[in-house]
């Protein structure tokens, strides 16, 4: 009994590095993240969190309900601060930025449930998606001057081509709160590609999605990583999609990481299988 | 093709807005020269137009900017006073009375615009029914501070003070420009139909441009969502900031015309009530609806004036009437009425629309 309680608490060991794949090794990775840890006062919520991503690897995040997953996600967009630890985004320090500059930067995020400008059209929830992509000003907009017309013109040349992605184009003149479920969770990734990222962060991207949507949506992120060259960090419930399409896993469980490395090697984790599905009867 | 469709439809509505405004202007214009209107109504065309620009600007804050303010009307009070004190003391400087009111409403705008800053900074920290509440306190704290200021001019310049009139110390001859609670006394009637026309034109070029832009759709982003506004790198403090001054400085040229259109103002014309009606006129309008609250504006100043018969009981049958156009514009069977009128013009519009195909 107790030699089996002894091998529950001890951590399988992590790798220094999640995957990278092979053509990205000699450059820097994207992400770094290390030691990271935030508390809700006395409550720990994540500890320890350490985690590579290469330039153009789609990484996942997965994790029994209420690991803190999610909370990783704010970490990395400064939506909280993090109580411990370090974020370099391309070798840079992001110690004491707010989710706008990270996002300049180069983090761009979905959320898990939907946040959307309802109000706005589809054309405009990507067109302030290309916000920081344009720069006249207030008074060149108001008076429209010959810059808001070349700005505009692009904007929705632009947004047009980025809402094609999802085959979205035809939708752009709906409003965005009127749209289907589907749809609303693919113009989030739109929305967001359009802050043109290096890095973006899917919350949860196939909740609520069938089968056959499932699979269009991991043809669609493979296309988007090719296309974009970016790099794709998910959390996802959806096993086929995570083993399907990450090239590198991390698993967390009470805030803690308990294991990393590919596919393959996460099923037969046997700290992985317990987290999720529990221990044997008989080893209890 | 889409692309054409798209900016016919914004266009076209903005245009709506546009014409309907030449349209009431001159139609308003022949009735007062043909002598149909009534001396009282034509006294209420000035008021109108400054209601409306005051309809336009709380729009930009309470339906696109999103965050309810109780207090336009001290905005509306500091435009007014500054405007007045401007043109007084530029009575003997600048001759041409539409020049000075131009300037006046101007400098008016742009004080208020100042106070807005001053105002922002406590204010955008919060949110909802707490910054309700600070701009009601900020209406409030201008009234008071109206009420016990005394401004004047002599030859050797204005002179303010808290105290009295005589306090001030003025040589003989002085012009007294505001009076502590009397409010602005000895102003020269400049506003005209045709400055409130114009003033009215240019809030609607300033608003309806600004929400077809970069920062328009921020700040409406930012109204919907704040956290996703946030996430793909929208700054909330500077888009709220442009929205709420902007809203402020049109207020501010809202009140000095007001003012210039009687020859006395007093603090109390600029109270809690004022920054209720327009509330009023926006919400009846529809909230972040211009145009209606444009049409609100126009018929809730006009309604009390038509109601005069009823005499004691005209307040009685106005706020009737706002009651009854609540319950018919947001009552099932009303709303099942009204799309059916809708869907059948929608109807004829396609059958002219398919028309013109076939000719084109």
């Amino acid at each position: 009994m107790a030699n089996d309680r002894e091998h529950r608490t001890k951590m399988v060991p992590v790798p220094s590095k999640a995957i990278i794949p092979e053509r990205d090794l000699d450059k820097t990775p994207i992400l770094e993240a290390s030691h990271l840890g935030i508390d809700f006062g006395g409550l720990t919520a994540v500890d320890d969190f350490n985690l590579t991503i290469g330039r153009t690897e789609i990484a996942g995040l997965i994790g029994p309900n209420g690991a803190g997953k999610t909370t990783v996600f704010n970490l990395l967009t400064k939506v909280y601060q993090p109580t411990r630890g370090t974020i370099l985004l391309e070798g840079k320090d992001t110690h004491g930025m707010n989710t706008i500059q990270v996002n300049k930067l180069g983090i761009a995020r979905t959320f898990q449930n939907i946040r959307l400008f309802d109000n706005l059209t589809v054309e405009d929830n990507v067109k302030v998606g290309l916000h920081n992509q344009m720069s006249y000003s207030m008074f060149s907009g108001v008076l429209r001057m010959p810059k808001y017309w070349k700005q505009e013109r692009i904007a929705h040349e632009r947004a047009l081509e980025l809402l094609s992605i999802f085959d979205m184009q035809d939708l752009a003149d709906h409003k965005a709160g009127a749209l289907p479920y589907g749809a609303q969770r693919r113009l989030e990734i739109v929305r967001a590609l359009a802050s043109n990222p290096s890095l973006l962060l899917l919350d949860e991207p196939a909740a609520g999605m069938n089968p056959s949507e499932t699979s269009e949506l991991m043809d669609n992120i493979c296309k988007i990583r090719d296309t974009f060259q970016i790099a794709i960090l998910l959390i996802e419930h959806d096993m086929n999609l995570v083993m399907g399409i990450c090239e590198g896993i991390c698993v967390l469980n009470y805030g803690k990481i308990i294991a990393k490395g590919t596919p393959e090697e996460i099923q037969a984790n046997p700290q992985v299988i317990e987290a999720y599905l529990g221990k044997k009867k008989g080893e209890n | 093709m889409s692309k054409i469709k798209k900016l016919n439809k914004t266009t076209r509505s903005n245009f709506i807005t546009y014409a309907i405004v030449i349209i009431a202007y001159i139609l308003s214009q022949i009735f007062s020269s043909a002598g149909i209107m009534s001396n009282s109504l034509r006294g209420q065309l000035v008021p109108i137009c400054a209601y409306v620009v005051m309809a336009i600007s709380l729009n930009l804050t309470v339906g696109i900017m999103g965050e309810l303010s109780l207090g336009h009307a001290g905005f509306m009070s500091v435009g007014a006073f500054t405007g007045v004190i401007t043109a007084i003391s530029l009575q003997d400087s600048v001759t041409s009375g539409p020049l000075r009111l131009l300037i006046a409403i101007v400098i008016g705008g742009i004080m208020a615009g100042i106070f807005s800053l001053i105002v922002a900074v406590p204010v955008l920290r919060l949110r909802g029914d707490y910054l309700a509440i600070v701009t009601l306190a900020f209406g409030e704290i201008i009234k008071n501070i109206v009420y016990c200021l005394y401004v004047g001019m002599d030859s050797n310049g204005l002179h303010i003070g808290t105290v009295s009139i005589e306090a001030l110390q003025m040589e003989d001859g002085a012009t007294t420009i505001i009076n502590g609670p009397m409010g602005a006394v000895g102003i020269t009637k400049l506003s005209t139909l045709l400055a409130g026309f114009l003033l009215i034109l240019f809030s609607l070029f300033v608003v309806l441009n600004l929400i077809k832009s970069r920062s328009g759709r921020a700040i409406m982003a930012l109204r919907d969502n704040r956290i996703a506004a946030e996430s793909v790198g929208i700054s909330p403090s500077k888009y709220k900031l442009m929205a709420f001054v902007t809203s402020a400085i049109l207020a501010g040229m809202a009140g000095t015309l007001y003012a210039m259109n009687y020859s006395t103002v007093a603090a109390k014309k600029f109270d809690f009530n004022t920054s209720i009606l327009v509330l009023v006129f926006v919400v009846l309008g529809g909230i972040g609806n211009i145009r209606g609250g444009i049409i609100a504006a126009v018929i809730l100043t006009i309604l009390p004036e038509l109601l005069r018969q009823f005499s004691e009981y005209r307040m009685l049958t106005y706020a009737i009437v706002l009651i009854l156009v609540m319950i018919l514009t947001n009552g099932a069977k009303a709303r099942q009425f009204l799309e059916r009128i809708k869907g059948s013009l929608r109807f004829i519009k396609k059958k002219s629309d398919g028309g013109g195909a076939v000719n084109g």
